[in-house]
């Protein structure tokens, strides 16, 4: 059973470094991973509906820059941004980078983060119930994204991705792996 | 007689097909869920079935050995009943095991329309006593009824003793404390009625807004809270807001506090209750999977004659605290 005050924080000394890191190549990297996980799960789309055409901005706090997803159909975005640079959004959420990955691969529950503080949102609070609903209905697991990303070397890719995902949720101690679910 | 060994229904809340799996597979007996329609109390955006989910999801439960409801429990709105009439067509063809319905009209439809399908007359209808609740079981021919949270232990033992149809009452989950499909108060903020459209503080009308370190919440234009830093969020619905009257702040109607009455399933069962019902179809398959792995252990062990253990979900509950609600009223 996990308790939302043990979320732990990216260490401090890291998000200092990351600081002047370029962002161009991480949003190159967004803009792929968003396509790749559009295109495995069509059915986020369903659940979305209208909200699909909102702009997001996905804030880990702990780190010093910020996402901003547009997850439209046609040409989803997801777009590393510094904060001052982080125009307008619809709807914006907030919270430990820990507690931003957890959400996706289902291992938080949203509204219990909310209750918790540990998660906070702003503006459009139609839109981020429908990308939450929609994301947590697809039982994302972030090594087989992070291995699709690779096309048709996903195979090869899929052993490395799922080592580095199972070190970065120790790290983070958060499972992003799914290898003991099965719903046979 | 005594309900010591009694083994007690499970009935847990599914929001999306994946969350409808982890129940099952955490050992729910039975799941609700419904139509991503306002015929359902959870219209909430990205959440619910298409008839299609619902077919797959009703044929996984069967393979499981479990059971699956589907909550057609909205009040059908003037000029409008043909959806409601549908999805009650819709959950018949799916093979649904029963219909949790609050509206006479729709009950009697479905009576007539589906005689072999199994009603579950929903909390919405606020039957809380023996002679409405036989009523429903004498005209429409209703198997179990969904107790409203307004009653005692005690109270539910006497419905029990003068009513021949199963009961089924709340155990874990967020509390409505008024008498359920008779709340006004999101109406009158959004114009959205909760027992017509769906959805009790719709989120097309809430707005959260963090002003000088304290959380603000807003549904329709109105502050409805204001927390700060440190203090826990509640959802953000009327009836646990925060306000001004005369000399007093604070919580003019309930304290936002959830139900926990895992340490009653004892008394539940002596009480004569068939079903255990828990809420939250709005929240993700990590709290249903949690909550139902949690409650599934508890009427096992009392089922086998162990003690209960109650109390380890408080951190995933509105206001981080619990309560046993009216099941223990003290201030009577
Ligand atoms: S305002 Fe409170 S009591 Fe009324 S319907 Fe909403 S949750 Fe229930």
């Amino acid at each position: 059973m996990w308790n939302a005050k043990d979320i732990p924080l990216f260490p401090a000394v890291g998000a200092a470094m990351l600081r002047f890191a370029p962002l161009t190549p991480l949003s190159m990297a967004g803009a792929h991973l968003v396509k790749t996980l559009i295109r495995r799960h069509p059915s986020l789309f369903s659940r979305l509906g209208e909200q699909a055409d909102k702009v997001f901005l996905i804030d880990p706090t702990d780190l010093p820059f910020a996402f901003r997803l547009q997850p439209h159909l046609e040409a989803p975005t997801l777009e590393a941004v510094r904060r001052e640079d982080a125009g307008l959004w619809d709807a914006r959420i907030g919270g430990p980078l820990a507690a931003l990955l957890g959400l996706v691969h289902g291992v938080y529950d949203g509204d219990a983060l909310f209750f918790s503080r540990d998660l906070v949102i702003e503006g459009d609070t139609e839109a981020v119930l429908a990308l939450r609903n929609a994301i947590d209905n697809e039982e994302i697991d972030l090594a087989s994204e992070i291995a699709a990303l690779f096309g048709p070397f996903e195979h090869v890719a899929a052993t490395p991705a799922r080592k580095v995902s199972s070190a970065v949720g120790h790290f983070f101690g958060v499972a992003l792996t799914r290898e003991n679910e099965n719903h046979a | 007689m005594s309900a010591r060994g009694k083994k007690l229904e499970l009935v847990c809340p599914a929001g999306t097909p994946a969350a409808f799996r982890a129940a099952i597979d955490a050992g729910a007996h039975t799941v609700y869920c419904g139509f991503n329609d306002e015929t359902n109390a959870r219209n909430f955006p990205g959440l619910n079935f298409s008839t299609e989910e619902l077919a797959t999801s009703v044929a996984y439960a069967h393979k499981k050995g479990a059971h699956a409801l589907v909550a057609i429990n909205t009040f059908p709105r003037a000029g409008a009943v043909e959806l409601w009439h549908k999805r009650v067509d819709d959950a018949a063809k799916v093979g649904a095991d029963a219909v949790i319905l609050a509206d006479i009209g729709l009950l009697d439809y479905a009576s007539k329309k589906h005689p072999n399908l199994r009603l579950h007359l929903s909390v919405q209808a606020a039957a809380a006593n023996a002679d409405a609740i036989s009523f429903y079981a004498r005209a429409f021919g209703v198997k179990r009824v969904v107790l409203p949270r307004v009653l005692t232990v005690q109270e539910i033992a006497a419905v029990n003793r003068d009513i021949e149809i199963e009961t089924e009452v709340f155990i874990f989950g967020g509390l409505c404390v008024m008498a359920e499909g008779r709340c006004s108060l999101s109406s009158y903020a959004t114009g959205k009625s909760p027992n017509m459209n769906g959805a009790c503080s719709p989120a097309s009308h809430v707005e959260y807004r963090e002003e000088d370190d304290e959380l603000v919440s807003r549904l329709g234009g109105f502050a409805i809270h204001r927390v700060g830093a440190k203090e826990a969020a509640p959802y953000p619905t009327l009836c646990k807001g925060c306000f001004e009257a005369g000399e007093y702040k604070g919580h003019v109607f309930e304290d936002p506090s959830s139900l926990d009455a895992g340490a009653l399933i004892p008394q539940l069962a002596e009480a004569g209750v068939t079903a255990l019902k828990i809420e939250g179809r709005q929240r993700s398959r990590s709290y249903t999977e949690a909550v139902v792995r949690n409650f599934r252990k508890a009427v096992d062990d009392y089922a086998a004659g162990r003690p209960v253990v109650g109390g380890a979900l408080r951190d995933l509950t509105e206001g981080q605290t619990t309560t046993a609600g009216s099941y223990r009223k003290t201030w009577r």
